[in-house]
This record gives structure tokens, C-alpha cells and sequence, in this order.
């Protein structure tokens, strides 16, 4: 027990909550990716592409997770709300950072590849994708921190997560429970912020090099 | 589901008196408004003092990310149970929601306001400089309008924050749209609890529009000519 918490709850909750933030933070990716590359590549898509998905994030969360059901005729207590709105927060954040890591790619070694004989798409995967990772990366951390935070708000609708300590213990009037759920939600976004920082390092062997610069 | 969703919003039973939609939007409003100009109070002046003096640095390079991590519906509850005993009267439900939104505010305002400083061309500020100007002239006539689109972000980002926390601040009694998502989830209303959703949704993009105009008319002529370049 801990703060009036069962171990095994706590356990359950946070790899629920890593459940609801983590997938999405994979859909979101790879819905971006190519969106990003699209607004990087092409002037007119840019705007209509940024704004359009920086629209999204507008948009309350409870708010959010209550209009999907309209939209996707799920009911209210599935999963499935809450994993698409946060896919939708999630692009709603990356695709402008996916475009800037895209447009941080040198002209000359996009030259320098295409000269080698890349097609487009080898040298988008094997060599502007890299070189972009940094930047994505830091946007992913962005999102990862963010929607640990928001998927928390799902409590209210009744989707168990780590958000269901605050509910639980305000309802019970006590403190402990819900001071648990708040240092368990920030442990979770500093855990992942890390581990991605981690996964960013490891794909980018050339930047640890140092000196070598 | 779509239907009864769109007869509760064209119902104009639901949008006038007491408690109607626009009565709620209002009350929303006013109270988002009145969290971001107390965030501003503080957070400008601040952000103003350490991007100027190159002070504090650390503190809001990391607030921003930090708050981020903290989620606002436990610091809701935490600040209600808390405060709550201690309050009296008709502000006792309203002050710890808007005392939480005015918090939440705080970093993004602060490190937006830092950021705009801190890009200021360091030749316009050195030229202010060698022109004779005080640390508080180049602040005024050349840090600010430099850093006021950047601020402005920082207030934007403040807004969008301050409006979902208001809306699921109804879970504590404020008052505003936050009102038809919670009390239709307590009478099992889904057509009011979507309806309501739809409401407060168009108002986060109203309000955000509106302020991107703002922002948009913040930037000098001359700062967008050389943007643009």
C-alpha cells in the first residue's frame, strides 16, 4: 500500500495509462511522418497541412474524448475514444516538427544522395530520415510528456487509467490517492521523455562523435 | 446519436436563460480571460526580466517542460480538497479551479515571453546599445516588439490550456461550457454532453483564431518584411 493505493492497482493503472499514451504516440508517428514530409516538400501544402493539424490540438480534451463516439460509433466507455484522440493530439504536434526535420536536411546532401543514384523514396527513408531524427525526436518527447498528462483527464468519462486515483480519492475526499495518481502520471512522462531522448541517441551515432564535428 | 446531438444544439431552449449556452460561453469567457490576464501579470514581467538579463535561464528553459508532465486534473482536486475548508462564501467553489488555471498559464507565457527576448537580433540590441540607449530603452523600444509575436504564442498556448482545464473544471463546480459535459454525464444525457462538447470546441477555435489575429498584428512591419526574407 502505498498513499492508500494498493502495489498491484498502481501497477494495473500505469500500464493502462502507458497503454492509452504510448500506442497513440506510435499511431501518431507514423500518421506524421508522411504528412511532415508532404508539408516539408511542397510550399502550398505546407500551411494548409501545419495549420490544419495544429487545429486539432484547439480543441479540449474531454471535450474530444465525448465527440469521438458521434464520430466513430463507438460508446463512450471504449478504449478506442481515447486512443484516437490521442493519435489526433499526438499528430496535431508532430506533423510541424516532422516538416522541420525534414526542412532541416541540407540541400547539398539531398544533392550529394541524388547525384549517387538515390531514388526519391531510398533517400528519404535512408538518408533525410536520419539526419531528421533529432529534430523529430524532440517532438516526440513533447508528445509523450503531453499526452501522459492529458489521457489522465479520461478518468472523468470513466476510462481506467491513472487518472482514476484522483477521481477515486476526490470522491473519498482524501488526499493520498490522488497525490499518488500526480507523482505516478509525472514519473511515467519523465520515464518515456527519457527513454525516447535514449532511442534518439542510439539512432544518431554520428552526433556523439563530438570532437570528430 | 448524431441526431439527438444536433436537435439539443439547434434547440434554442438551450441556448438562452440561465444556464443556456450562451449564458455558459460568457461565463467561460469571462473566467478564461481573467486566468490569463492574472498569468500574464506575473509571467511577462518575468519572462521580460530573465530574458534581459540572461538571469534564471534554467528556470524557464525547464518550467514549461516540467508543468507539461503535471496533470491538471489531479492539481485541480489536490488544490479543491485543499482549499476548500478554508474558503467561505459563493468563491469558496470558484478559487482553487481558477487559482489552478491561472498556474497552469504561467509557463507557457513565461517561456514564450523569455524565447522572444532571447531571439532578438543581437545587432538590433547591440545598435540600441551603441545609440546611447538605457538597459530599459533597448528593453522597451527594441526587446519587446521584437519578442511580441514569440509572447504572443506564449499567450495562445496559456489560452488553450486555460479552456480545457476551465471545461473540466465543471467537475468541481465552476461554472461555464464544462457545465453540459458533466451534469449530461451525470443525468446519462449524451446528446447535451455531446452537444456541449461541440459548444466548447468551437469556442477554444474561436478564441484561438481571434488571437492568432492578434498576433498576427503584434509583429512590426519591419520584423515582417525581414521574416519573410
Amino acid at each position: 500500500m502505498i498513499g492508500g493505493v494498493a502495489w498491484e492497482t498502481l501497477g494495473e493503472l500505469t500500464l493502462r495509462h502507458l497503454y492509452l499514451a504510448g500506442v497513440p504516440l506510435l499511431l501518431g508517428l507514423l500518421v506524421s511522418l508522411p504528412l511532415g514530409w508532404l508539408a516539408a516538400r511542397s510550399r502550398w501544402l505546407q500551411t494548409p497541412v501545419v495549420a490544419g493539424t495544429s487545429l486539432l490540438y484547439t480543441i479540449p480534451s474531454l471535450a474530444l474524448f465525448i465527440m469521438l463516439p458521434l464520430i466513430l460509433g463507438t460508446r463512450i466507455l471504449d478504449d478506442a475514444n481515447v486512443l484516437v484522440a490521442m493519435t489526433l493530439y499526438t499528430v496535431a504536434l508532430l506533423t510541424r516538427t516532422v516538416a522541420d526535420g525534414f526542412g532541416s536536411v541540407p540541400g547539398h546532401v539531398r544533392q550529394a544522395a541524388t547525384a549517387m543514384g538515390y531514388g526519391e523514396l531510398r533517400r528519404v527513408v535512408s538518408v533525410d530520415l536520419p539526419l531528421a531524427v533529432p529534430v523529430i525526436t524532440a517532438g516526440l518527447r513533447v508528445a509523450a510528456v503531453s499526452n501522459v498528462s492529458i489521457v489522465s483527464i479520461a478518468a472523468l468519462i470513466g476510462v481506467s487509467q491513472l487518472g482514476m486515483l484522483f477521481t477515486d480519492g476526490f470522491n473519498r475526499n482524501a488526499m493520498g490517492p490522488i497525490v499518488v495518481g500526480v507523482l505516478a502520471c509525472v514519473v511515467l512522462a519523465v520515464t518515456l521523455d527519457a527513454a525516447i531522448a535514449g532511442l534518439s541517441k542510439v539512432l544518431t551515432p554520428w552526433l556523439r562523435s563530438g570532437a570528430g564535428a | 446519436m448524431i441526431g439527438q446531438t444536433f436537435q439539443w444544439l439547434l434547440d434554442p431552449a438551450n441556448w438562452t436563460g440561465q444556464g443556456g449556452i450562451l449564458a455558459q460561453s460568457l461565463a467561460h469567457l469571462r473566467y478564461s480571460f481573467l486566468a490569463l490576464l492574472a498569468a500574464a501579470a506575473v509571467a511577462v514581467p518575468i519572462g521580460l526580466w530573465v530574458g534581459h538579463t540572461g538571469r534564471l535561464r534554467w528556470l524557464a528553459v525547464n518550467l514549461t517542460g516540467a508543468f507539461r508532465a503535471i496533470p491538471s486534473l489531479g492539481v485541480l482536486f489536490i488544490a479543491v480538497l485543499l482549499l476548500l475548508p478554508r474558503l467561505r462564501g459563493e468563491w469558496a467553489y470558484e478559487a482553487p479551479a481558477l487559482i489552478v488555471l491561472v498556474l497552469l498559464a504561467i509557463p507557457p507565457i513565461l517561456s514564450g515571453t523569455y524565447a522572444g527576448v532571447q531571439a532578438t537580433d543581437p545587432a538590433a540590441r547591440d545598435a540600441a546599445r551603441g545609440m546611447g540607449m538605457t538597459g530599459a530603452q533597448v528593453l522597451r523600444q527594441v526587446e519587446v516588439p521584437g519578442a511580441l509575436p514569440l509572447i504572443m504564442s506564449g499567450l495562445r498556448s496559456a489560452m488553450l490550456q486555460i479552456i480545457g482545464t476551465a471545461t473540466i473544471a465543471a467537475i468541481v463546480g465552476l461554472g461555464g461550457l464544462g457545465r453540459f459535459l458533466i451534469d449530461g454525464q451525470a443525468s446519462r444525457d449524451y446528446a447535451m454532453m455531446a452537444g456541449g462538447s461541440i459548444a466548447v470546441a468551437a469556442l477554444a477555435l474561436l478564441v484561438d483564431q481571434v488571437l492568432a489575429l492578434v498576433q498576427r498584428a503584434a509583429v512590426s512591419p519591419g520584423l515582417r518584411h525581414a521574416s519573410a526574407g
